[in-house]
This record gives structure tokens, sequence and C-alpha cells, in this order.
């Protein structure tokens, strides 16, 4: 399962990376960032392709990931 | 936090100023991308003038001039030429680089010196409050344009294509994977490199041009708008060229000329004549 990490200070609810997932990883959630907007959450982690562009057209840097030693094994 | 963001970012000056879901942070990342494949975090130097985009260079952790607006590629030209060992990007507005520095720009491209200009293109001055800029499109109603902008938008590729600049490219923010081998190319390219970068400004540019608000609907839009030239292709009507529009590598760099100069007149660099 794929490491996928969202800081929440760099988070600005942008809504961007829902969208571009081909695998819909991510979700909107209650949770808040610190800039005062709903930040996105990561489920279904075990269908990520690690094809990267959440990382790349997210605006602030905020996502983050990392493939696991299971990951690495496959 | 990504890790690359740990490792080119300063952390203590986040998050950046950009409104959310602005383009600019995109182009940060690709840049970021582009230095991590090359790895020549320490022979960069960076350089910028005012407004939104101006703002993207200030964040790394290497040399950083954020000068006056307009005046980015003078001062690079300055850099360039006292350290020719450095290689120097220009991070640069659709209004500074075309409106206020416009003069500047044509005559660094026809000087053929040494940068990389990344010029992003929001079609807006954004961060004044949605003022007409020069590649505002034909029509588009904004603050300072009420009845709809009647000027011919300047097209910064082909100008400085047709100036003398040897590497010309343009992609789009989604476009992401493109733009940073652009970027790399022109990082290596040894001659004016310029890069433009069509960016979504869901806020200024959303609201007055091409009324609606969502980056990703924007993002959309950029690909629709575009596309890339083949040869024997017809050129479709109403479309932006993306992708490498020039690469010449037969014309002589400037600062190369300059050091030849002075190596013929005896004159060692730092050193006054006479």
């Amino acid at each position: 399962m794929a490491d996928i990490t969202i800081d929440k200070a760099c988070c600005k609810g942008c809504d961007i990376c829902l969208s571009i997932c081909h695998k819909k990883i991510f979700v909107r959630s209650k949770k808040r960032n610190n800039y005062g907007t709903n930040m996105p959450e990561a489920v279904n982690r075990d269908t990520c392709v690690f094809c990267g562009m959440c990382e790349r057209l997210c605006p602030d840097g905020a996502i983050n990931v990392r493939k696991t030693e299971e990951d690495k094994e496959k | 936090m990504n890790e690359l963001y740990e490792k080119y970012i300063k952390k203590e000056s986040l998050p950046t100023l950009f409104c959310p879901g602005c383009g600019n942070g995109i182009v940060q990342f690709a840049a970021i991308k582009a230095f991590e494949k090359m790895g020549i975090k320490d022979d960069l130097a960076c350089v910028s003038g005012i407004g939104c985009s101006s703002w993207i260079p200030c964040y790394f952790k290497m040399d950083v001039m954020h000068t006056m607006h307009g005046r980015a590629l003078p001062f690079a030209e300055g850099l360039k030429l006292s350290r020719p060992d450095k290689k120097i990007l220009v991070f640069s507005g659709d209004g500074d680089c075309l409106a206020i520095g416009g003069n500047h720009l044509i005559h660094a491209a026809s000087r053929n010196i040494d940068l990389t200009v990344i010029e992003i293109n929001n079609y807006i001055y954004g961060m004044t409050g949605g003022q007409k800029s020069p590649a505002t499109p034909e029509g588009s109603v904004t603050k300072t344009s009420p009845f709809g902008s009647y000027d011919e938008p300047i097209d910064g590729c082909s100008l400085v294509a047709a100036a003398g600049g040897t590497y010309v490219a343009r992609w789009t923010t989604a476009h992401p994977v493109q733009l940073e081998k652009a970027i790399a190319e022109g990082i290596r390219h040894k001659g004016f490199s310029f890069i433009e970068v069509l960016t979504q400004c869901p806020v200024q540019a959303g609201k007055n041009i091409f009324g609606e608000k969502s980056p990703v609907a924007m993002m959309a839009r950029y690909k629709e708008m575009t596309y890339i030239y083949k040869e024997g292709m017809e050129i479709p009507e109403g479309k932006v060229r993306i992708g490498k529009i020039k690469h010449d590598t037969s014309r002589k760099e400037y600062t190369e000329k300059v050091l030849q100069k002075l190596e013929e007149k005896n004159i060692k660099k730092g050193q006054s004549n006479g």
C-alpha cells in the first residue's frame, strides 16, 4: 500500500488532486487545513500506480507519495 | 510536505502567498524537479521582477534576486556577465515580461545571452486586481477594459523567436512533465531560452476572462485550446501552439563574445582598462 501523506500546513484546499487522480484515491474530508478550507483524504491507497501526477500538480507541494517495502517487492 | 520541497524550499516562509489553485506552484514544482534531475542546485541563481509569478524563486534555498518591476532581465544580464559560471533563471510574468520589461526582453533575445527566461502567462494582472495585460485575449472584459478588450494580444514566443532568441517553447500547467523537460533543456541550451507557460489564475482571470473559477476546469480548457504542431499538419483555427517552437544552436553566445574581446585586448576580468 502506497504511503500517501497530505501536509496540513501546506494544503489550501484547491481540489486539483480530487479530479486529477485517475484512480480516485483522494476524497473530500471534513478535516480542516491551516488555511481554513476542507482538505482531501487519501483512501483506496492500494490502487495507486505511482504516476506522480498528484505530486506534480499540487500547487503547494502538500502531497508526498512514497513506495513502501511491500510495493518495492512487487 | 513533499520530499523535494523539503530540500529546495525555505520552510520558514511557507505557506506560499499564492491563492488556492494557482498555477505558479505547479511551475515551481516543475522547476524543482528539473533541478533535482540535473543535480545543479549549487550552480544556479534566480532573478525575478514584480508580480505574482515573480514570487516563485523567492522560496528557493539558493541565490535569488527580487528586483524592480520589469527590470529582471537587465539584472540577470549583469549577473551573467560578472559570473559566467552560474546558470541563471529568470521568472517573470506576462506584464513584467511583455509590458513593462518588453524592451529589455527584445534586447536580451537579440544579444542571445545565456539566460533561461520562464514567462508565466496568466492573461491578466493578477496581483493588482485584474487589469488588462498585453496577453489578454480580444473581447475579454476586465477592470480596465469594461467594454471588452480591443487590443491584439502580444505573442511572447513569436516576439522572442523573431528578435533572435535561440530556444523557444510553450507549455501549459496541464503538461507538467513536458514543462519540466523544457526547463531542463532550456538550462542546458547555450543561448537565450524562452519558455512560456500558460497558467491558470482562478481568482482574477477565472472571474474576468474565462468565466469559471475552478482551477481544474481552467486546466482542462488549456488542454482543449492548445495543439502540438507536427510536420505536415493542418493548423487548427483559434488554437494556441504549444511544444518546442524554435531550437537553433548556430548563433554565438554573448558572454563568450565579451570574454573573447577582453582576451584580445589583454584585459583580465574585473580589471579596468587604463
